[in-house]
C-alpha cells in the first residue's frame, strides 16, 4: 500500500469522526503512531508521517514533536523529503524557535545544489521564515544567485532579498547594485521581483532613494511599453498586460516621485496616458487605475493631471460594482481636505452612496459628507443627512449624530433652523447623543429669545407624542419649566397655535414623572420644572404643591430631596418662591464649561465627597433658599464647609459660574444657581454690633473685633424679649470651606423673659485665604416646652473690604 | 500580506500561510476572529474589512472563503486579483477544484501556492509560467517517488 494512501485514509478517518471527542481520540492515537515513527531509522515513509503531523497541525492540534523531524529530512537527499521537510519547516518552525537556525546550513548547502528545484525550496523557506540571523549568514548567497543564475532562481532570489532588507536594513547596500542591474530584465517575473525590490531599497534608505531617481526614465518606458503594448497570452488579464507588474510599476513611481519635481515631471505624460488609456470595466483595469490615481495625488503632478484623477474617482463612484464604490469613496476621503473644491463636484453622487445596501459603504459615505458640508450646500445636505439618521444602522447613530451636530454649529443659517435640526435629531437618535447635547441645546435655547414661544411649542408637542427619548425629555420638561407661560398663551406666530391648559402640562410633566422610562436625571428636570410652574401658572398651584410633596417621600433619594426642599419653598419661605423660580438669565457659551468651584469672588460651590449621594446631586441642593441648607450641614455639625451661596458680593446672581459640565445635576444646579436670591436679612455695614436674627422675642446680635485681619473674633449674643423663658439655647454656626471655625463655650444656655440676661458665645474666625465670608448660624432652643429651631444666614459682615 | 486563510463556511480551517512570525496562540486568535468577522458578512456587501491596522480582503469561491490581510499601502483590487489567480491555478491543477480537492491533498495546494507567492509577494505574473512549473514539479516528484529519491 502506497505511503501517500494512509495520509488520506487517515483524513478520511478523522473526517468521519463524529464528535470532537471521537476525533480527538482518533488524532491522539496517528499522533502516538507518528512519534514512534519518527524514533524509528529510515523507513521511506517520513515525508508521509510529516505530512500527516502537519494536517493534524492544520485542525489546531500541537505538533512541537516534529521540528526535529523537519530539520532531519531538510537535510535528506531525496527531494520528496525534502520538500516536506521544507513545508513543516514553514508550517512548524519560526525565527523565534531554536531549532530554526539548525537548518541555516542545509539552507546554505541547498541553496549551491545542482538541481534549481531544490534551490528553489531554499529559497522559498527563507524568504518565508528566515530569522535575522539567518538572514545575514545567508546574504552572500542570496546576491550570487541574483546575478548569475536562471530567470526561474533569480526571481526567487530576488523575492528573498526582499524579505533579507525587510528584516536587516543595512544588507540593502549589498543589493542595490544588483537591483539596478535587475531592471533591464525581460521576464516579467524577474522585473516584477526586482521593481519591488528597489521598493523596499528607496522607501528604507535616503541615498538609495536619490539613487534610484535617476532610473525613472527606464521605468517610464518600461510600464509604457506594456501600456501600449497588445495581447499578450503570458500576460494579458481581462484586456490589462500585466497588471501585477503595471501597479507596482506605479507604486515605486510614486515613492520616488514624491516631494521631487523632476521626477514628478517625467511622470506626467505617462500617468495620462495610463489613466485615459485603462480599461476599467473589470477588476484588473480598476486595480491599476486606482493605483495611479493614488500615485497622481501623491507626486507633485500638474493640475490639470489631479482633475483627471478625481474624475476617475468620481467615475469610480457610479460603478455599479460596490468594491469600486467603497475603493472610491476611501481616496476621495484621503484627498478631501487638499482638493476639496473638486471632490465638492461629486456630492450628488457620494450622497446617494447614503442610501446604499452595504454597511462599509454607508461609513465611508456618511464620513465623507460630513467633510463635505459647507455654508452653500448646508440646507440641503442637512437634509439629506437626517434623512440617513433614520434609516441608519445603529452603530453609525451616534457617528451621525455627532457630525450632524458639528455641522449646525459651523454652518446654521439661522437660529430657528439650528434649533430645528437638533431638535429632529433629538427625535430620530435621542438615544445616542452625547450628554452634553442637553445643556448645548439649553443654552442656544435661552440665547434665541425671539424664538422661546416656538421653541416651547415645539417641544411641547415632541413631549406629548413620545416620551422615550431621556435628551429630548430633559430639553422639553426645561423649556416647560421656564416658559410655560408662553405656552399657556396659545397664539405664536411661527407655529400653529394649539390650546393648551395648564392642566395639560401638569399631565405631560407628571407622566413624565411617573413613567419607567424616564431616567432618575430626566425626573429631576421634571419635578424640578413642575415647581418652576407654580411661579408662571395662576390655577394649578395646589396641584403642583400635591405633585411636590408626594415625591417627598420617593424611594429616589435625589428626588426626595429635591420635593422636601420645594415643599419648604412652598412652606416657610414662600415670600421667596418667586424671586427664586423667577426666569434664568442668558447663559455664556464660555461658562458652560466651568466645573463647580471655579466661581470668581463668590461662595465656593464645592462636591461634598463625604454625603452619602452622588456627587454632583449633592451639590444640586441649591434649592432656592440656602436657609434649607443647613439641613445637611448640621446633620454633620463638623462640616465647615458651606455649600455657599452662589451669591457674590452685592448680591448679584452667578448665572454661569459653578456650573457643572455635562450632568443633570449639575444643570439643575445650574438651573437654580442663575437665580437672584434675595439674600436673608443682611445688616448695615458699619455699626459693630448688629442684629441678625429676631424672631418669637429671642434676638441674636453679632459684633466683631479687629476687622482686618485674616483672624476674626465674633461674638454672638442672644436676649430674649419674650414674655417666656428660653432654656437649652444652642448655637451652632457653619462656614465656606477654607475657613476656620472655633467656637468657644457659650457662657449660659438659659435666656430669662424680658431681656433680664444674655448669653454670648465667642467664635474666632481664621480667613487665610481671604474669601468673602459668610455663616450660618442655627439656633435651638426650648421655649414654653416646646423645642424651636431656626437657621439664619450671615452674608455681611460689619467689615469693611468684604 | 499578512497572511493568508482559507476556511469552509463551517468555519473550519483549510489552509493557512503566514508572512510575518506570529506565535502560535496569536495566530490561533486571529483565525477565530477572521472566520467570525469574515462569515458574518452579508452576501451582497463589498470585499473589503477593516481589522486591527490591516484590510482583509476575502472572496467566497463556491463553499471556500480565501481571506487575505494586507497592510495599509497594497492595493486592495489587486489583491482580489491575486486571490483570483490563485484559484485559477488551483482550477487548473485539481481540475475544477472543489473543497475536498484541498482537503486530501493539502500539501499540494502548498506547493501550488509557494510557487505563485514567495515571502509574501508575487513571484511570477504569468499564469502559464506557474502553471507550468507545477506541472513540473509534480512530475518530478511522481518520478522520484518511483525511483525512490
Amino acid at each position: 500500500m502506497s505511503p501517500s494512501v494512509r495520509l488520506q485514509e487517515m483524513i478520511r478517518v478523522i473526517r468521519s469522526a463524529r464528535t470532537q471527542g471521537e476525533e480527538r481520540g482518533v488524532i491522539q492515537r496517528e499522533c502516538a503512531a507518528i512519534r514512534a515513527q519518527f524514533r524509528q531509522a529510515d523507513n521511506g515513509g517520513r515525508s508521509h508521517n510529516l505530512a500527516k503531523l502537519l494536517y493534524v497541525h492544520m485542525l489546531g492540534y500541537p505538533a512541537h514533536f516534529g521540528q526535529m523531524e523537519c530539520v532531519r529530512l531538510i537535510a535528506s537527499p531525496r527531494y520528496n523529503e525534502k520538500r516536506v521537510g521544507y513545508l513543516g519547516a514553514m508550517m512548524l518552525l519560526d525565527e523565534n524557535q531554536d531549532a530554526s537556525l539548525l537548518i541555516t546550513n542545509s539552507i546554505k548547502n541547498d541553496l549551491a545544489h545542482s538541481s534549481q528545484y531544490v534551490q528553489s525550496l531554499a529559497l522559498c523557506t527563507l524568504a518565508c521564515m528566515g530569522s535575522a540571523e539567518m538572514c545575514r549568514d545567508l546574504a552572500p548567497e542570496i546576491d550570487r544567485l541574483l546575478r548569475a543564475s536562471s530567470s526561474y532562481i533569480k526571481k526567487k532570489a530576488t523575492l528573498c532579498a526582499v524579505h533579507i532588507v525587510r528584516k536587516v536594513p543595512e544588507l540593502g547596500e549589498l543589493f542595490t547594485p544588483a537591483a539596478r542591474a535587475l531592471l533591464a530584465e525581460k521576464n516579467h517575473g524577474v522585473l516584477h521581483g526586482a521593481v519591488i525590490l528597489i521598493t523596499e531599497l528607496c522607501e528604507r534608505n535616503a541615498q538609495t532613494l536619490v539613487q534610484f531617481r535617476e532610473a525613472v526614465p527606464e521605468l517610464v518606458h518600461i510600464m509604457r511599453g506594456l501600456v501600449t503594448s497588445g495581447y499578450s497570452p503570458e500576460h494579458t488579464v481581462a484586456g490589462i498586460s500585466d497588471p501585477f507588474l503595471q501597479v507596482r510599476i506605479l507604486r515605486l513611481l510614486r515613492i520616488l516621485g514624491r516631494n521631487n519635481d523632476t521626477a514628478s515631471d517625467a511622470m506626467n505624460d505617462l500617468l495620462a496616458q495610463v489613466a485615459t488609456n485603462t480599461d476599467s470595466s473589470k477588476t484588473a483595469g480598476s486595480a491599476v487605475l486606482y493605483e495611479t490615481v493614488l500615485t497622481v495625488m501623491d507626486i507633485k503632478s500638474e493640475s490639470g493631471l489631479r482633475v483627471l484623477a478625481v474624475n476617475i474617482l468620481g467615475r469610480f463612484l457610479l460603478n455599479n460594482d460596490r468594491n469600486i464604490r467603497y475603493i472610491s469613496m476611501t481616496s476621495l476621503q484621503k484627498i478631501v481636505s487638499t482638493d476639496h473644491n473638486a471632490v465638492q463636484r461629486h456630492r450628488g453622487t457620494i450622497v446617494d452612496c447614503l442610501k446604499d445596501q452595504d454597511a462599509s459603504v454607508k461609513r465611508r459615505a456618511l464620513e465623507l459628507s460630513l467633510a463635505l458640508v459647507s455654508a452653500i450646500n448646508i440646507r440641503s445636505m442637512m437634509k439629506e443627512l437626517l434623512l440617513f439618521l433614520s434609516t441608519c444602522p445603529p452603530e453609525l447613530k451616534s457617528h451621525a449624530a455627532s457630525g450632524i451636530f458639528n455641522a449646525a454649529e459651523r454652518y446654521s443659517p439661522s437660529q430657528r433652523w439650528h434649533i430645528d435640526t437638533i431638535l429632529h435629531v433629538l427625535i430620530t437618535a435621542g438615544a445616542d447623543v452625547r450628554d452634553e447635547t442637553v445643556p448645548n441645546l439649553i443654552q442656544l435655547i435661552t440665547n434665541a429669545s425671539q424664538l422661546h414661544c416656538y421653541t416651547v411649542h415645539k417641544l411641547y408637542r415632541a413631549l406629548v407624542a413620545d416620551i422615550s427619548q431621556q435628551p429630548l425629555v430633559q430639553v422639553a420638561c426645561w423649556c416647560i419649566g421656564e416658559y410655560g407661560d408662553s405656552l399657556l398663551q396659545g397664539d405664536c406666530e411661527e407655529t400653529e397655535p394649539i390650546q393648551v391648559t395648564e392642566d395639560d402640562i401638569l399631565d405631560a410633566l407628571e407622566t413624565v414623572l411617573q413613567s419607567h422610562m424616564s431616567s432618575p436625571a430626566t425626573r429631576g428636570f421634571a419635578l424640578t420644572a413642575t415647581m418652576k410652574l407654580s411661579t408662571r401658572i395662576t390655577e394649578n398651584v395646589d396641584r403642583i404643591r400635591s405633585i411636590v410633596s408626594i415625591y417627598g417621600s420617593c424611594m429616589d433619594v435625589e428626588l426626595q430631596q429635591r420635593a422636601v426642599e420645594y415643599n419648604a419653598l412652598f412652606k416657610k419661605y414662600d415670600h421667596m418662591r418667586a424671586a427664586v423660580l423667577e426666569k434664568m438669565p442668558v447663559m455664556d457659551r464660555s461658562s458652560m464649561g466651568q466645573t463647580n468651584g471655579e466661581s470668581g469672588g463668590g461662595g465656593v460651590q464645592e462636591l461634598e465627597p463625604t454625603k452619602p449621594k452622588q456627587p454632583e446631586m449633592m451639590v444640586a441642593p441649591q434649592p432656592a433658599s440656602q436657609v434649607c441648607d443647613l439641613l445637611d450641614l448640621l446633620s454633620d455639625p463638623e462640616e465647615p464647609s458651606l455649600p455657599g451661596g452662589p451669591l457674590g458680593p452685592g448680591g448679584a446672581p452667578l448665572g454661569p459660574a459653578g456650573l457643572m459640565s455635562g450632568s443633570a445635576g449639575g444643570d439643575l444646579l445650574y438651573l437654580l444657581g442663575g437665580l437672584e436670591l434675595t439674600p436673608t436679612p443682611t445688616p448695615a455695614t458699619a455699626p459693630a454690633a448688629v442684629t441678625v436674627y429676631d424672631k418669637s422675642g429671642v434676638v441674636l446680635k453679632l459684633s466683631c473685633e479687629r476687622p482686618l485681619d485674616a483672624s476674626q473674633t465674633i461674638t454672638l449674643t442672644a436676649t430674649n424679649t419674650s414674655d417666656h423663658d428660653v432654656s437649652s439655647l444652642t448655637l451652632q454656626a457653619a462656614v465656606p470651606k477654607n475657613v476656620q471655625l472655633q467656637m468657644k463655650a457659650p457662657s449660659g444656655d438659659s435666656l430669662p423673659a424680658r431681656s433680664s440676661a444674655v448669653v454670648t458665645q465667642t467664635v474666632l474666625l481664621n480667613n487665610p485665604n481671604k474669601v468673602s465670608l459668610k455663616m450660618r448660624v442655627r439656633l435651638s432652643y426650648t421655649s414654653q416646652g416646646s423645642p424651636f429651631q431656626d437657621t439664619v444666614q450671615i452674608d455681611s459682615f460689619p467689615t469693611p473690604g468684604l | 500580506m499578512h497572511f493568508l486563510l482559507l476556511f469552509s463556511r463551517q468555519g473550519r480551517l483549510r489552509l493557512q500561510k503566514w508572512f510575518t512570525p506570529t506565535p502560535e496562540r496569536e495566530k490561533k486568535k486571529i483565525i477565530r476572529d477572521m472566520t467570525a468577522m469574515v462569515l458574518a458578512r452579508k452576501p451582497k456587501t463589498c470585499n473589503f474589512l477593516h481589522w486591527m491596522d490591516l484590510k482583509v480582503v476575502y472572496k467566497r469561491y463556491a463553499s471556500l472563503f480565501f481571506c487575505l490581510a494586507i497592510d495599509d499601502q497594497e492595493n486592495e483590487l489587486l489583491a482580489l486579483e491575486i486571490l483570483h489567480r490563485y484559484v485559477e491555478l488551483l482550477d487548473k491543477y485539481f481540475g475544477n477544484v472543489c473543497e475536498l480537492d484541498i482537503i486530501f491533498n493539502f500539501e499540494k495546494a502548498y506547493f501550488i501556492l509557494d510557487e505563485f507567492l514567495i515571502g509574501g509577494e508575487v513571484q511570477e505574473t504569468s499564469k502559464q509560467t506557474v502553471a507550468r512549473c507545477i506541472e513540473r514539479l509534480s512530475s518530478l516528484r511522481n518520478s522520484c517517488r518511483r525511483l525512490r529519491l
